[in-house]
């Protein structure tokens, strides 16, 4: 078994073997837009020259678990085969982020929640649907569900618990708070985030490429829509 | 004219082949069957590559009649198999008539049967895979389990019958148990020794919310030594994440490519097909090994699945 922790002195990044078909880097550990950002161009480097015998890769906010091929591959050999690419990664340029816009229509039938979130924060709905279509979020990763992009930059006075009781069935297309993050359910699925709006946007579909509306590292704006532009973009 | 009809879906019946590796990035977990190896064997039995599309039975099976004449094998749990009302043999090749009804019933040992038929169950490939993920309704048949009347193609096959059956002795050592041999998860340092302890020797019991998105268990509560939040991360197959409650869950097939709990251990590679066959009611216990150990364990198992003596031809 390799040492469960080591450093590598350039870019801090920490090797966990998960399991003994898995080997999780770790940048730091807490969530902060630098450690993102060497997820991110770890990621973009090994999908764009692969290392043999790696299966998979899951990035979230500052970690990415690589999935690997025992017959192939082990633990010690996959990170000495890691560590000169982050030494690499310092002069990586990361992607230019894309600009995501996702309509939403806040209105009480679609965001069932909305409701107890202003009052919890001592907000009108006005208040609290300006303050979640202002700022501008970032997709930290995909997870859970496919195309489910976990937003990060919800302002801190939004940011409220999940439900005591999470819901059998979460509609598609629902934008949720769940602590301090901010979501969209792709799938008709359980789930229990604090549902405030819906888009009418497919966030997955196996008919277009990409398939995932959202992609890791995307910039992301919601723009409030009243019921009747969101029956015309739904039926587009 | 269609190759199956569906008669009776069974409890839980979709089409499952080896999964799709390598969408973690999407947020698409590898789906696949829940014992990869029963699908495996039962494949090479009737001539098919391994990870050709099969049905895959839960608890239940259906009943299934051929509209055109097919090689099948049947595989994992024993699910009394009858063809036109007689026993048929698992774990080797059958043929089955035009007009022929095969039929299952209720398990009389673990959680899963595979059907495999030569040629392999033809569906739409979805990112590579004909595998069935039911929360998002993607990939399988229609994304969903089969319904009565549901009408199933097969892919190309060369029609030949070659009479084959699995090793007595290479099942003996596949064979379900109910230890889980595992290795220490990413936040192993998160339990105390006290807490590893019960892990390691009390007795879980699968409850009935378990599917292939996740196991879950019931136990002694397994207490996280200083609860504090944690940053989600990736989550390997297998790991055994511990909720505040203390109940661990085992993810599985269908699981979510992230998660925010601590995971304890991880059940290792070669003991994954075990947890595809456990019950719900079925009691089981955990074992550590080293991650070298584990290692060499998933290197024999596959040595055993590649040689000539798993099968008789």
């Amino acid at each position: 078994m390799p040492s469960r922790v080591r450093r590598d002195a350039a870019i801090q990044a920490e090797f966990v073997p998960a399991s003994d078909q898995s080997l999780l880097v770790l940048f730091g550990r807490e969530v902060r837009l630098e450690s993102h950002q060497n997820v991110v161009k770890l990621l973009t480097s090994l999908q764009t020259e692969t290392i043999e015998g790696i299966r998979n890769l899951h990035p979230a906010y500052c970690s990415l678990l690589i999935k690997f091929d025992p017959v192939k591959l082990d633990h010690n050999e996959l990170q000495s085969r890691l560590v000169p690419r982050l030494a690499r990664l310092e002069e990586m340029l990361p992607p230019t982020p894309r600009k995501i816009e996702i309509p939403v229509c806040y209105d009480e039938e679609f965001g069932p929640d909305l409701k107890d979130v202003a009052t919890m924060h001592g907000m009108t709905l006005a208040q609290a649907i300006e303050l979640h279509s202002s700022p501008t979020y970032t997709v930290y990763f995909l997870g859970f569900a496919p195309g489910f992009g976990y937003l990060g930059g919800l302002p801190k006075a939004l940011a409220s618990p999940r439900l005591a009781t999470p819901r059998a069935k979460v509609p598609q297309g629902s934008v949720g708070i769940g602590g301090n993050q901010t979501a969209i359910y792709p799938f008709a699925t359980p789930g229990g985030w604090r549902l405030i709006g819906r888009t009418p946007l497919a966030m997955f579909r196996r008919e277009r490429t990409p398939m995932s509306l959202l992609q890791i590292g995307d910039q992301v704006r919601f723009r409030a829509i009243s019921k009747e532009e969101f029956a015309e973009l739904g039926a587009t | 004219m269609s190759a199956i009809v569906v008669e009776a879906p069974g409890l839980f019946t979709t089409v499952q082949d080896l999964g799709r590796e390598g969408f973690g990035p999407l947020g698409v977990s590898a789906s696949g069957a829940a014992d990869a190896i029963s699908l495996r064997i039962g494949n090479r039995l009737v001539g098919n590559p391994d990870g050709a599309p099969a049905l895959e039975m839960t608890l239940v099976g259906g009943a299934f009649r051929f509209e055109r004449p097919a090689v099948i094998a049947v595989s994992g749990s024993d699910f009394a198999p009858s063809l036109d009302g007689i026993a048929l043999p698992m774990w080797s090749s059958v043929e089955v008539h035009q007009g022929q009804t095969l039929t299952f019933g209720p398990s009389r040992s673990g959680a899963r049967a595979y059907l495999c038929v030569q040629g392999g169950i033809a569906v739409e490939a979805f990112l590579g895979s004909a595998s069935t993920h039911v929360l998002s309704g993607l990939g399988g048949f229609q994304g969903r389990p089969l319904r009565k009347e549901d009408r199933l193609e097969l892919g190309a096959a060369n029609s030949r019958f070659r009479k084959r059956a699995a090793s007595p002795r290479a099942l003996e050592s596949l064979q379900p148990r109910k230890i889980l041999r595992i290795t220490a998860g990413p936040q192993r340092d998160w339990f105390s020794e006290e807490a590893w302890r019960i892990f390691c020797e009390d007795v879980f019991r699968v409850t009935e919310q378990s599917n292939r998105m996740g196991v879950r268990l019931e136990g002694p509560a397994i207490p996280v030594k200083n609860p504090r939040e944690m940053i989600t991360e990736g989550v390997p197959l297998g790991a055994i994440q511990v909720p505040p409650l203390g109940q661990p869950i085992i993810l599985f097939v269908e699981q979510q490519t992230t998660g925010g709990y601590p995971k304890i251990a991880n059940v290792i590679s070669a003991d994954l097909h075990l947890v595809g066959q456990l019950r719900p009611r079925d009691e089981i216990r955990f074992r550590p090994v080293e991650m070298s150990e584990a290692r060499a364990l998933f290197l024999q198992q596959e040595a055993l699945l590649g040689s000539k003596e798993l099968i008789n031809e």
